[in-house]
């Protein structure tokens, strides 16, 4: 399956929340203000004033933190490119909504049995994401990464007074399927400000990588260690036994 | 004798508290496994992990160090002489990782899932190689400790068997530690946006693992301590001492790198000028690395066991300043976030010690963990602060009953 993604073009959103109303409409939770991510609300928008507003949600990232972080693989990103979310493997570690460089993913503190919430993108809904479907100009576009790609640079070239020269998320934190563009830079928008291009697995794996050497040259180390100072002890009991007599239970 | 029921009504006040504050994790596990963690805990979607992250797991698993190094010592290196010691240190290890996980059972929002990792594998998760770590070390530690059991119960045929596998169990144990003790640092790799860049470097997890072999060895002198003050038990100042200039070696190094590491990544200019942060990196290593290291260079501080006690409790504590650093301070500082424990959730971490106290003077007292055998309840009525005197003066060969 191609791989699938959201445009946001802020330029084009009037601040209607209809992709606020889609959003708790789908996930089956009440109607209410969105002011910001937690265990109700997958989506919000971010008003920074001059009738811009910036639509955040999860970024459903290529090469996502939160589920290389979770220990049991209760976060997944599925072939499409959603990152979904399996509350009966999950443990509660919370690690996932440690890691996110963009603040998404949110616990449920007040629960005895407790899930992280976020966007799945709408995953299985046939049509795609309710927020796509919802908005009446166009602002959210959902379709294959490589395309909504092209077509984000044509509009950036074909008006470059309009828009900043650039897409964020085409190669932050190594991709994310949720891209932008805007009159402004990200900085300005209010977007997070993230570690760079590299994808955050990595700064893990450059650790993590070394543990079959660990265990390979460790155990053959210490094992040596062992039969070495072993040795000497032998050698010196036996080395003792020869001139003095000294007999010793055996 | 006036001065020892001093010392009695001193013990008897600590004992007291500590009942109070393990009693207190009874209320504090009705409310937060009724209400959730939101109920007990100051966490929240910008602050996941807390206290009983940064302390409980993070420092009760480095603490737990001695164990690994002191087996390692004895049955890999043949240094037979640290014998005597080996006991308690496998004890207050065992302890900590059982502690370590029953406070993860407080933390973990589904607790009853802790298992999962078992057939559930996701083996670039850093939590998931931590898990499946302490899952079989836990295990090794069991089998470290249960010849003190055996030997209670005379159980000779289990006491040979176990013995006959003790090598392979140590090297386990060596290998294991060092993967979980360095990559508990590697769980915040993974934050380069997260985590204060004076505490953020590629190098987390050679620090974790340094400062905890540091801190275990420091904690195998602060228990020998604690059980001179509670049993009245003879310490052993010479082999303490003899590890103090290995603490000496391994704060050294720790330190190097620690300086190094600030040249490499260009940051010494966030030394200076001095921001609160800055101030907390000094203290914490100077303090708690730079000085101990320079006291316990020092035979006179290492010939007495007073001296040797306070330089490796200041390793210990600087040791647990640093968890706390990486794990909060820095992470409050980098996320402009803040975060202050509840009382619940200080008044568990501080229960959980308690605990531990309790269990290891309990296992002390019917168990053969030192070589003069269980400690029994004779040594109760030992005046502590004679003793100290009397220990200070005659060395290592005063022995009371």
């Amino acid at each position: 399956m191609a791989r699938m993604a959201k445009l946001i073009d802020v330029t084009k959103c009037i601040g209607c929340q209809s992709c606020v109303e889609a959003c708790q409409k789908t996930n089956g939770q009440p109607a209410h203000e969105a002011r910001g991510f937690d265990d109700q609300t997958f989506t919000y928008l971010l008003d920074r004033g001059s009738d811009t507003y910036v639509r955040r949600m999860c970024m459903h990232c290529e090469d996502p933190a939160c589920a290389s972080v979770c220990p049991v693989k209760a976060l997944t990103k599925t072939a499409e490119g959603n990152v979904v979310y399996d509350p009966t493997k999950c443990m509660g570690c919370r690690y996932c909504v440690m890691a996110c460089a963009f603040g998404v993913p949110a616990y449920e503190w007040h629960s005895a049995t407790p899930r992280v919430r976020k966007c799945e993108g709408c995953q299985g809904r046939p049509g795609g994401p309710a927020c796509a479907e919802a908005c009446p100009t166009g602002a959210t576009l959902y379709g294959e990464r490589e395309a909504l790609l092209a077509e984000a640079r044509k509009r950036i070239t074909a008006e470059p007074g309009t828009y900043f020269n650039g897409i964020f998320g085409d190669d932050e934190v190594g991709g994310t399927d949720v891209i932008f563009i805007a009159g402004k830079d990200p900085a300005a928008l209010g977007l997070p400000v993230v570690p760079g291009k590299r994808a955050l697995p990595d700064y893990t794996w450059q650790a993590l990588k070394h543990i079959p050497d660990v265990v390979l040259l460790g155990g053959v180390l210490l094992g040596g260690m062992f039969w070495l100072t072993k040795r000497k002890e032998d050698v010196a009991r036996a080395e003792g036994s020869h001139p003095g007599g000294d007999h010793e239970r055996r | 004798m006036n001065v020892g029921s001093l010392g009695k009504l001193r013990l008897s006040f600590w004992t007291v508290f500590g009942g109070l504050l393990a009693l207190s994790l009874l209320p504090i596990a009705y409310v937060r496994f009724s209400g959730g963690l939101g109920a007990v805990t100051n966490l929240s979607n910008a602050f996941p992990w807390g206290m009983w992250i940064g302390f409980d797991v993070l420092c009760g698993v480095g603490l737990a160090a001695g164990g690994f190094a002191l087996t390692a010592t004895v049955h890999l290196f043949h240094l037979e002489e640290f014998k005597p010691i080996v006991r308690p240190t496998v004890l207050t290890a065992f302890l900590g990782y059982l502690l370590v996980i029953f406070a993860l059972l407080f933390d973990l929002g589904k607790p009853w899932n802790v298992w999962h990792p078992i057939i559930m594998w996701n083996p670039h998760s850093v939590m998931f190689e931590v898990g499946w770590c302490v899952m079989l070390y836990t295990t090794v530690l069991s089998l470290e400790f249960a010849p003190i059991v055996f030997e209670r119960f005379k159980l000779n045929s289990l006491l040979r068997s176990v013995r006959a596998v003790t090598p392979v169990l140590v090297v386990l144990g060596v290998i294991l530690s060092t993967l979980h003790q360095s990559s508990l640092g590697s769980l915040f790799l993974i934050l380069p946006h997260k985590v204060h860049p004076l505490w953020y470097s590629p190098l987390l997890p050679v620090f974790f693992f340094l400062s905890a072999l540091a801190a275990g060895l420091g904690m195998v002198v602060v228990e020998s301590w604690f059980s001179r003050r509670v049993f009245g038990k003879a310490i052993e100042t010479h082999l303490l001492a003899r590890l103090s200039r290995v603490s000496v070696v391994i704060l050294a190094l720790y330190l190097a790198l620690r300086i190094r590491d600030l040249a490499v990544r260009h940051v010494f200019g966030a030394l200076w000028p001095l921001t609160p942060m800055a101030l907390i990196f000094l203290v914490e290593v100077g303090l708690g690395v730079a000085l101990p290291a320079v006291l316990l260079a020092w035979t006179r501080f290492r010939e007495s066991p007073r001296r040797l006690a306070v330089a490796q409790g200041l390793v210990v504590l600087g040791f647990i300043f640093h968890r706390m650093n990486v794990s909060i301070t820095a992470v409050e500082a980098a996320t402009g976030q803040h975060y202050l424990p509840s009382v619940a959730e200080f008044a568990t971490s501080m229960g959980i010690v308690a605990l531990g106290m309790w269990l290891f003077v309990l296992a002390c007292r019917f168990l053969p963990v030192f070589p003069a055998g269980p400690v029994g309840f004779a040594a109760v009525t030992a005046e502590p602060v004679a003793n100290t005197v009397r220990a200070v003066v005659g060395g290592e060969a005063v022995r009371t009953l």
